[in-house]
C-alpha cells in the first residue's frame, strides 16, 4: 500500500501530533557557506551545541571563484568571510568540511552522492533548495531555510507535515543527444512552475529506470522548479552500483544488510497517489526556455510564444513582463537567438555523464567567436575524471574556458555572472529575472544543447550541429 | 525565533506579479552577510532602482502613499525558488509582518512563519479583488487579525483564512521551536538507539 516516500517518512517518525505533523528524524545535513552562519549564530547564543557532528558535512560551493588563484586568495571580502566562517563553524563543531582546495570540493548536492552518504531511504536536509537532487537515491531529501539548518544542527530532527503525492511516469526511450533535462524541463512545462506545490514527486517509468544515477539526479534536481520540494525515484540496482565502494557508503561488513534493506523501499504496486501525470519521451525534443520561468521551455523547433494569444489576464501579463525582460519578440524562432555566453555546470549538469555530453558536441568545433564558453566540473572528483578521460583537452582545444568547482554562474553569488542584457545558454536551473547577475538573460537547456549554442553563437539544434 | 504576531491594521501594499521568485525578493549578492539584519535595503533591489541605482518611481514599495506598509498583497506561487531565509528576514526588515497571496512556495512558506511573517492564502479572486482595491485607493488598509483567521479588506470585505493549529500557537506565542524539540530529547535518543541498530550503517561518523 505505501509509496516509497510513506515508508521513508513512516521509520523517521520520532514523535507525532494529533494535526498529522511528526517529529522526523534526520539522517544526514550537509552545510555550505551561505545558509549556515546565521544558523550556528543562533546556537552559539542560545548555548546550545550540535547534536550530531559526524551527521553532518560542509562545503564551500556558492561563493568560492572558480579560477585557479583561489588556491591563494579570494579578492572579495564578504565570500571570504563567509567561507572563512564556515571553517570556523565546521571545525568548531567536529563537522567533516571538505575545504576549497579539497580535491572532494564541489557543489554540495553533488560532493554528496560522490561520497557515498547519500543512501536508498534516509532523510537529509541542506539548507539549498535543489536538496532534492537526492531524492534519486530513493531518500526524503528537501531544502530547508536557515531556522531548520539550525533546527537540525540542534536536534538532529525537524518538525514536518504531509505532503501529497504525486507520480510522474516517463515511458519511452530518449533518443540521444535528448537527454534527461529534456525530460524535467518538459515536465515542468506540463504541470507549471507551481504543480508540483505542496507534492512530494515519485519519478517512475521506463525511461527514469534506464536512467544513469547522473541523469536521475538532473531530474530531481529540477522538481522545485515545479515548486514540489521532494523529488524521488525509487532505488535498484542502477542504485546499488553507483553507491557501492565509494568512501562514506555502507562499507563491506554492513553492504549485504543494507540492500537488504534497501530493496524493501519502492512504493507498493497498490500504492494510491493523489495525483498523476505521464510524459511520453520517445518523441521528445531538445527543450529551450524563452521566459523567466523554468516552466516557459519549448522544443528548440519552436517560436517566442505570443503573449496575447493567452486568454488568462494575469499569465498573459507575465509573459509580456518576461518578454520584455529577455528582449525577445513573438513568433521569433529559438534558434534565431544568439548568446553571448554559454555556462556549462551547476547541480543540474556539471556531472561527468553531462561533461560527456558537451564534450562529444564540443570535439573538433570551435566556440563562436561572438561567445564566451565556461565548463566548470561540479566537483574536483569530476573535474579529475573529466581529465583522465581528455574532456578538458576537447573543451579547451574548442574555446571553452575549463574552470576549478562551484556554484559557478547559476547564481550570480560569485565572479562569473552575466553583465546586464547579456543573453547566457546555461545548463543550470533557474532563468529568473537577474539569476545570473543583474540584468542578465538566460535560456535553460541540455548540456549538449549548450555546447551547440556555443559553437553556433546562437541557440541551435544539437542534432543539426552534429549531423 | 519567532517574533510574536501582533493584530495588524496597516497600509496593504499591491504587488501584481505572479511567480514572484526569492531571487527577485533578495539578489544573491545580499545573501554574503553573516547576519540577519539589515536585509531590507536589498529587498526586491532590481525592481526598485534602476541600472544606475536611481529608485523606480511607479513600483510600489517606492511610492509615497504605501509608505510604512505592513500587508503585501501579491499574485500566485510568491516565494518560489531558492530556500534563501533572507527572504524573508528582507520581507521583516522592511516592516512587512503579513504576506497575502493565491499560493506560496513551500519553503518560502515554512520560512515565514520561523520567523513571524504571517502567510495567508486566500483564493484568487479575493486577492485579485484587494490588489484591485489597493491599485484603485493606495494607501488604503489592510486588517489581518489572527486569532479570528480573518483578513478585512479596504471595503470592510472580509476574508477567512486556514492556518495550521500549531503554526498559529507559535505565531501567536512567539515560541522557541528549538526549545519545544528539545523537551522531546528523550524521545530522541530513544529514536537513535533502536535506529542504531537496526541500520547501523546509517552511524559511522562522516568526519571518518
Amino acid at each position: 500500500m505505501p509509496t516509497l516516500f510513506e515508508k521513508i517518512r513512516d521509520r523517521h517518525v520520532v514523535a507525532a501530533r494529533e494535526d498529522g505533523n511528526a517529529l522526523l528524524y534526520i539522517d544526514r545535513q550537509l552545510i555550505h557557506e551561505v545558509t549556515s552562519p546565521q544558523a550556528f549564530e543562533g546556537l552559539r547564543r542560545a548555548g546550545r551545541s550540535v547534536r550530531r557532528p559526524g551527521a553532518m558535512l560542509a562545503v564551500p560551493d556558492h561563493n568560492v571563484p572558480t579560477t585557479p588563484e583561489r588556491a591563494e586568495r579570494i579578492d572579495d571580502r564578504e565570500s571570504r568571510e563567509q567561507i572563512e566562517e564556515l571553517r570556523k563553524n565546521a571545525l568548531g563543531a567536529g563537522v567533516a568540511l571538505f575545504d576549497i582546495n579539497d580535491p572532494r570540493q564541489g557543489i554540495v548536492h553533488i560532493i554528496g552522492p560522490e561520497s557515498g552518504l547519500v543512501q536508498p531511504g534516509i532523510t537529509i536536509v541542506c539548507g539549498d533548495s535543489h536538496t532534492g537532487t537526492l531524492g534519486a537515491f530513493g531518500t526524503i531529501a528537501f531544502g530547508v531555510g536557515t531556522s531548520e539548518v539550525e533546527h537540525v544542527l540542534a536536534t538532529q530532527t525537524l518538525w514536518q507535515g504531509m505532503p501529497r503525492g504525486m507520480r510522474v511516469i516517463v515511458n519511452g526511450a530518449l533518443r540521444s543527444p535528448v537527454a534527461p533535462k529534456d525530460v524535467i524541463l518538459a515536465v515542468i512545462a506540463k504541470i507549471g512552475a507551481s504543480g508540483g506545490t505542496g507534492y512530494a514527486i515519485e519519478f517512475a517509468g521506463e525511461t527514469i529506470r534506464k536512467m544513469s544515477m547522473e541523469g536521475r539526479m538532473t531530474v530531481c534536481n529540477m522538481t522545485i522548479e515545479a515548486g514540489a520540494r521532494f523529488g524521488l525515484i525509487a532505488p535498484d540496482e542502477i542504485t546499488f552500483a553507483y553507491l557501492k565502494g565509494r568512501p562514506l557508503a555502507p562499507p563491506p561488513s554492513l553492504w549485504d544488510a543494507a540492500v537488504a534493506d534497501w530493496k524493501t523501499l519502492p512504493s507498493d504496486p497498490d500504492a494510491a497517489w493523489d495525483r498523476e501525470a505521464t510524459l511520453d519521451a520517445s518523441n521528445l525534443e531538445p527543450h529551450v526556455t524563452w521566459g523567466t520561468s523554468p516552466q516557459d521551455a519549448l522544443p528548440v523547433g519552436g517560436s517566442v510564444p505570443d503573449p496575447e494569444a493567452q486568454p488568462d489576464a494575469s499569465e498573459r501579463a507575465r509573459m509580456r513582463r518576461a518578454l520584455e525582460y529577455m528582449g525577445l519578440v513573438p513568433g521569433t524562432r529559438l534558434t534565431a537567438i544568439p548568446v553571448d555566453k554559454v555556462f556549462i555546470g551547476s547541480c543540474t549538469n556539471a556531472r561527468i555523464e553531462d561533461l560527456r555530453a558537451a564534450a562529444a558536441v564540443a570535439s573538433g568545433r570551435k566556440v563562436h567567436a561572438n561567445v564566451t564558453a565556461l565548463v566548470v566540473p561540479g566537483s574536483g572528483l569530476v573535474k579529475r575524471q573529466a581529465e583522465e578521460e581528455g574532456l578538458d583537452r576537447a573543451f579547451v582545444e574548442a574555446g571553452f574556458q575549463w574552470r576549478l568547482p562551484g556554484c559557478s554562474m547559476c547564481l550570480g553569488m560569485n565572479p562569473d555572472r552575466l553583465k546586464p542584457g547579456e543573453r547566457c545558454a546555461s545548463t543550470s536551473n533557474r532563468n529568473f529575472e537577474g539569476r545570473q547577475g543583474p540584468g542578465g538573460r538566460t535560456h535553460l537547456m541540455s548540456p549538449a544543447m549548450a555546447a551547440a549554442a556555443a559553437v553556433s553563437g546562437r541557440i541551435a539544434d544539437v542534432r543539426e550541429v552534429t549531423r | 525565533m519567532i517574533e510574536k504576531f501582533v493584530p495588524l491594521n496597516a497600509v496593504g501594499v499591491p504587488l501584481d506579479r505572479g511567480n514572484v521568485d526569492t531571487d527577485a525578493i533578495i539578489p544573491a549578492r545580499y545573501l554574503k552577510t553573516l547576519k540577519r539584519t539589515g536585509l531590507g535595503a536589498g529587498l526586491f533591489f532590481a525592481w526598485r532602482y534602476d541600472a544606475g541605482g536611481s529608485s523606480l518611481p511607479d513600483f510600489p514599495l517606492n511610492r509615497p502613499e504605501f509608505r510604512g506598509g505592513k500587508v503585501l498583497v501579491a499574485g500566485e506561487n510568491f516565494g518560489c525558488g531558492s530556500s534563501r531565509e533572507h527572504a524573508v528576514w528582507a520581507l521583516m526588515d522592511f516592516g512587512f509582518r503579513a504576506v497575502i497571496a493565491p499560493s506560496f512556495g513551500d519553503i518560502f512558506h515554512n520560512n515565514c512563519l520561523k520567523n513571524g511573517l504571517l502567510p495567508v492564502t486566500l483564493p484568487a479572486a479575493e486577492v485579485r479583488s484587494l490588489i484591485d482595491a489597493l491599485l484603485a485607493a493606495p494607501g488604503a488598509k489592510v486588517a489581518v487579525d489572527l486569532p479570528a483567521q480573518t483578513v478585512t479588506g479596504p471595503g470592510g470585505d472580509i476574508h477567512a483564512f486556514r492556518i495550521d493549529p500549531f503554526a498559529k500557537k507559535c505565531l501567536l506565542e512567539g515560541l522557541d521551536e528549538i526549545a519545544l524539540t528539545l523537551a522531546s530529547a528523550e524521545e530522541i535518543d530513544r529514536y537513535e538507539r533502536e535506529r542504531k541498530k537496526a541500520t547501523p550503517w546509517l552511524f559511522l561518523d562522516l568526519a571518518g
